[in-house]
């Protein structure tokens, strides 16, 4: 029952028996409701809010806007500066606020605020052809916009075959099963929050930069939270407006958005398209690799995805190039959504890299096996743990790739038509530094703290575990409490990054309270034994390129009568190293696998252009893969020692089974059907379009 | 969410007295739709009257071979009713297509046959819509239509009625049963209840206030008839049909309807006509097909729906045809 066994979550009977309190089920005395006010353009400028009519309810207290809400201060993105300016960037933005004693009333007081616009052209639909691209000089997570090795150019020209081909994949939203909620309370200039979010420092740290205080003065207990997939990272422009009504009333607030809300109030992904041409020699040795990514942010915060940035690693090649354009789109300004860059570019290159495969009458799978770099293509740097190929063959053997005759829309019985693809899968390892701090008791008990969040993934559990394999002592004496900003400095649920980075910091205090109470001979003094260890200088040097990988194969049924896809297998082989937890890593890499053919096969967010507006809001439109979509999923996990890389060893799992596995499904589909599906999702008409 | 009245009716009378009472009065089933609405501020009643546990729940099979289901029979029930499975197997099979276990389980089959529409911009209160918002103007027509309607529909309004039940209940030739205020039972072919949009899509039925679907009668299937319904969409369960039919096949005659295309379960007479009696090719099948969709008006996202009609009643004929079972 130590580090790496399957032990089920600590909070299992809670959850499932209503126990666990979630931030909006908190008892608060005298609290109002928020009830927030979406734009009805999609650009312009509000000239008057009319708040007459829904103040005559005495149940409603206040209507706020950008006439009399208190100033914020920028912290983490402009969307987050709420009724700070009379100015509409996009539909949906917040432009009053209805603060009631009752949600009803709050409700029924937004329904009757009138906004009155003075409406400005916009812009929402993304267009390669767009004369304001611009050309950013990083992505998100630091990569740079553009990185150039060799000559592409000359490289496609001189190559014996070229695919030269455009992916794309539409504006995606994080639905979380509990939406944005929160409750806030002012006492004096401190802030107190039940927050749903993927960090509470984190949170702690922007709700103060947006209020001007300092992060020590922001309270944030986030104990359970339903889901986040990169939609709670920083604050969003939802809860930000229930402490703005916490300021104005006096009065504690809370809010909880609707499904609807959740598409304008909280991040999405942008929408890309991605130009791959792949250069190779008739043997299938690649000589040219180049990815044309393009994306969009709003008007108001550039957030550029890295679209490309799985491409700097995946394939060896002397030619490589790698660009990103951002588009300005009157939009809300997407943000991160579960491997942010590595989903949408990794379908576009492993889509890509089927078509050579094709292209050059070669196995797919012999195809990446024969490009496999001996360092980092776009640094140069030596890996830490590159096991594509592990995984790759393992995933073959597993499979029965091997039998596979690789000619298109050539398996037919009754209605259907079969097929088989694979894709390569990888997520970057990250970790950041944190505090943790471990106390022994004179009674043999001990606690551990750390400002941790468990959004689902099962982190409180691997804590936990990580505490008493560190400690040595039986599981029944350790207790570990996570969900509160008081609780130090601590990394974000983000970039597969938290439960390593968390870990590490416990594990050091673990370690090191041992060692303590050791000293003491194994007697614990009477007013205890405490520790706060800091991983801040514990941290990777940039020396090396570390990836966790994986490989996708899938096996696909299309209904040759009306195009109708169906995943009959999918299995995953994974490289990550050693997993805290057998039981939610396996769950993990399942969740993140199934997220993927939900994106290849259902997911879109789609954008009215006329009215600006993001049509399908609401999880009735807004598909999602259900069980009936997948009838068989496996996801297998190989332990590499050279992939122990984090502090609590091992890599991050939380993203690694989204990528590469849309790709998978798509590629399945070709063989199944010898049509070429490049623009996600794989609906009836597009696989009918022949 | 406005306040509202809630009043639960002991008896019919009393329920077309009470809707009757204010105009701004409806009549509530299992409330999977109607609910929904009311939270989306897509619909404001004054009153809800629910009438769900007026004594409208029958399954009664009679001698002749037909069937009497109630309106407030819930979907399950009916889905799941061994006679309805054996001899109506098209209805059972388009019950379990649509929603859900936990809301069929809750819909009743007068609310199925009268709920809304799931136009996006319908069910959007901050766009304009026709059918919502008389005179505002169709938002979906120049916008997100991929999921609309291609035929029946109007320059003011392309919404389909989204029901799988209404599809099968079309192609068996049910009648519903309507008891209007004063007491008096009306029967409607279950093609004459929907109108279609023209210029007043905001008029749905040919109900007048007060009136209340009771039931719907089926009439024994034709002698020797094969039957099935099956449903395109976006995913294999849980989502609304992009196109569907229900056919019912005989030694004489065909029948089909279509649903995901139309403000109303589609029959394709001129089709039926054509193939009744015949032993056509899948080609044939889908020519007689198109030729249902003349007077189409497809637009640009959902025009591709015509063809994969024509490809899915060919299907289904020929499965029907070739296996002679339900499939």
């Amino acid at each position: 029952m130590t580090a790496g066994s399957g032990l089920s979550r600590l909070e299992g009977h809670d959850k499932v028996t209503g126990a666990a309190r979630y931030a909006y089920e908190y008892p608060v005395e005298d609290v109002l409701y928020v009830w927030p006010v979406g734009a009805t353009v999609a650009s312009g400028t509000v000239t008057e809010v009319d708040s007459t009519a829904a103040l005559a309810d005495p149940e409603v207290v206040a209507v706020i806007d950008h006439t009399n809400a208190p100033r914020l201060l920028p912290a983490v993105t402009a969307d987050e500066l709420v009724l700070q300016s009379p100015t509409v960037a996009y539909r949906g933005q917040i432009v009053a606020a209805v603060v009631a004693t009752t949600i009803e009333a709050a409700q029924e007081g937004a329904e009757q605020v009138l906004v009155r616009y003075v409406e400005h052209g916009h812009k929402v639909v993304l267009d390669p052809e767009d004369p304001d691209l611009e050309q950013p000089e990083t992505t998100n997570a630091g990569f740079p916009g553009t990185s150039i090795k060799g000559d592409v150019d000359a490289a496609l020209a001189a190559a014996d075959v070229v695919v030269d081909t455009v992916y794309t994949t539409p504006a995606q939203h994080n639905n979380p099963m509990e939406t944005v909620a929160i409750i806030a309370r002012w006492d004096g200039e401190r802030l107190l929050l039940h927050d749903s979010n993927q960090g509470p420092w984190a949170a702690a740290t922007a709700f103060g930069m947006l209020w001007g205080i300092p992060p020590s003065q922001v309270d944030v207990v986030t104990e359970h939270v339903g889901g986040g997939f990169g939609s709670k990272v920083w604050p969003t422009a939802g809860a930000v407006v229930a402490t703005v009504a916490a300021r104005v009333t006096g009065r504690p607030c809370k809010l909880m958005l609707t499904r609807q809300q959740m598409y304008t109030m909280a991040p999405a992904r942008t929408a890309t398209r991605s130009r791959i041409r792949l250069g190779a020699r008739s043997d299938g040795t690649l000589t040219a690799i180049d990815h044309d990514a393009l994306q969009y942010s709003s008007v108001i915060h550039e957030f550029v995805e890295q679209t490309g940035s799985a491409t700097r690693t995946m394939y060896a090649s002397d030619n490589l190039r790698i660009r990103h354009r951002l588009a300005r789109l009157n939009l809300p300004t997407p943000r991160v959504m579960r491997a942010p860059g590595k989903t949408p570019g990794m379908f576009a290159l492993e889509s890509a890299m089927d078509e050579l495969a094709y292209a050059l009458d070669l196995d797919p799978l012999a195809l990446r096996l024969r490009n496999e770099p001996a360092t980092e293509p776009a640094s140069g740097l030596p890996f830490d743990g590159r096991h594509l190929v592990d995984c790759l063959q393992a995933g073959a053997d597993k499979f029965g790739w091997a039998s596979r005759d690789p000619t298109p829309g050539a398996r037919r019985r009754g209605r259907w038509l079969f097929g088989t693809g694979l894709a390569s899968a990888m997520y970057p390892v990250y970790q950041q530094g944190g505090k943790a701090t471990a106390r022994a008791e004179p009674d043999g008990t001990f606690d551990v703290w750390v400002a941790a969040v468990d959004i689902g993934t099962g982190s409180r559990t691997a804590l936990w575990q990580a505490a008493v394999d560190a400690l040595g002592v039986p599981p029944s004496q350790v207790s570990i409490h996570i969900g509160h900003s008081a609780y130090g400095q601590a990394a974000l649920a983000g970039g597969s990054a938290g439960t390593a980075s968390w870990g590490g910091a416990v594990r050091k205090a673990c370690l090191e309270l041992s060692r303590r109470v050791a000293e003491h001979g194994g007697a614990v003094p009477s007013d205890g034994l405490e520790v706060t260890a800091d991983t801040a200088e514990d941290q990777l040097a940039p020396d090396r390129a570390r990836h966790s990988y994986g490989a996708h194969f899938c096996a696909v049924r299309v209904d040759a009568d009306t195009g109708q896809v169906r995943v009959d297998r999918l299995l995953g082989v994974f490289a990550h190293g050693h997993a805290l937890n057998a039981r939610t890593t396996h769950s993990q890499l399942l969740g993140g696998m199934v997220m993927g053919v939900s994106m290849a096969l259902c997911e879109q967010t789609v954008v009215d252009p006329r009215l600006g507006l993001f049509v399908n809001h609401d999880l009735a439109q807004y598909h999602v893969a259900t069980n009936a979509d997948i009838r068989g999923l496996e996801a297998h996990s190989l332990e590499r020692a050279d992939d122990d890389v984090t502090l609590v060893g091992g890599k991050g799992i939380g993203e690694l089974g989204i990528v590469g596995s849309a790709a998978a499904v798509a590629n399945a589909v070709f063989h199944a059907t010898g049509v070429r599906v490049r623009d996600l999702p794989i609906t009836p008409e597009r696989v009918r379009a022949r | 969410m406005r306040a509202f009245r809630y009043a639960r009716a002991t008896d019919p009378g009393a329920a077309a007295a009470l809707v009757t009472s204010q105009p701004d009065a409806v009549y509530l089933g299992g409330g999977t739709n109607l609910v929904d609405l009311m939270k989306l501020g897509v619909l404001r009643p004054g009153l809800v009257v629910d009438v769900s546990r007026l004594p409208y729940d029958r399954i009664e099979h009679l001698p002749d071979g037909g069937v009497l289901i109630g309106g407030a029979a819930r979907n399950r029930r009916v889905a799941h009713d061994e006679g309805i499975r054996r001899r109506y197997p098209a209805l059972a099979r388009a019950l379990l297509s649509g929603a859900s276990g936990q809301i069929r389980s809750q819909a009743t089959v007068a609310g199925n046959l009268l709920q809304r529409t799931r136009c996006p911009y319908f069910q959007n209160t901050a766009t304009p819509c026709n059918k919502r918002d008389p005179g505002s103007g169709c938002s979906a027509i120049p916008g997100a239509h991929r999921d609309l309607g291609v035929i029946g529909t109007s320059e003011h309004c392309v919404a389909t009625h989204p029901s799988d039940l209404a599809v099968a209940l079309a192609a068996y030739d049910a009648v519903v049963e309507v008891r209007r205020p004063d007491g008096a039972e009306v029967l409607v072919p279950i093609g004459d209840l929907h109108r279609l949009p023209g210029d007043t899509p905001w008029i749905e039925t040919v109900l007048e206030p007060g009136d209340l679907v009771t039931g719907v009668q089926l009439p024994p299937p034709p002698d020797g008839a094969v039957a099935t319904y099956r449903k395109v969409r976006d995913r294999w369960s849980f989502a609304f049909a992009t196109v569907s039919v229900a056919a019912v096949l005989s030694t004489d005659q065909v029948r089909l309807a279509l649903g995901g295309v139309a403000p109303k379960p589609w029959r394709l007479t001129a089709t039926e006509r054509m193939l009744a009696g015949t032993d056509p090719s899948d080609d044939d099948v889908r020519a007689a097909t198109r030729a249902a969709f003349t007077d189409a008006r497809p637009l640009p996202e959902n025009a591709f729906k015509i063809e994969l009609a024509a490809d899915l009643v060919a299907a289904v004929l020929r499965d029907l045809r070739t296996a002679g079972a339900v499939r």
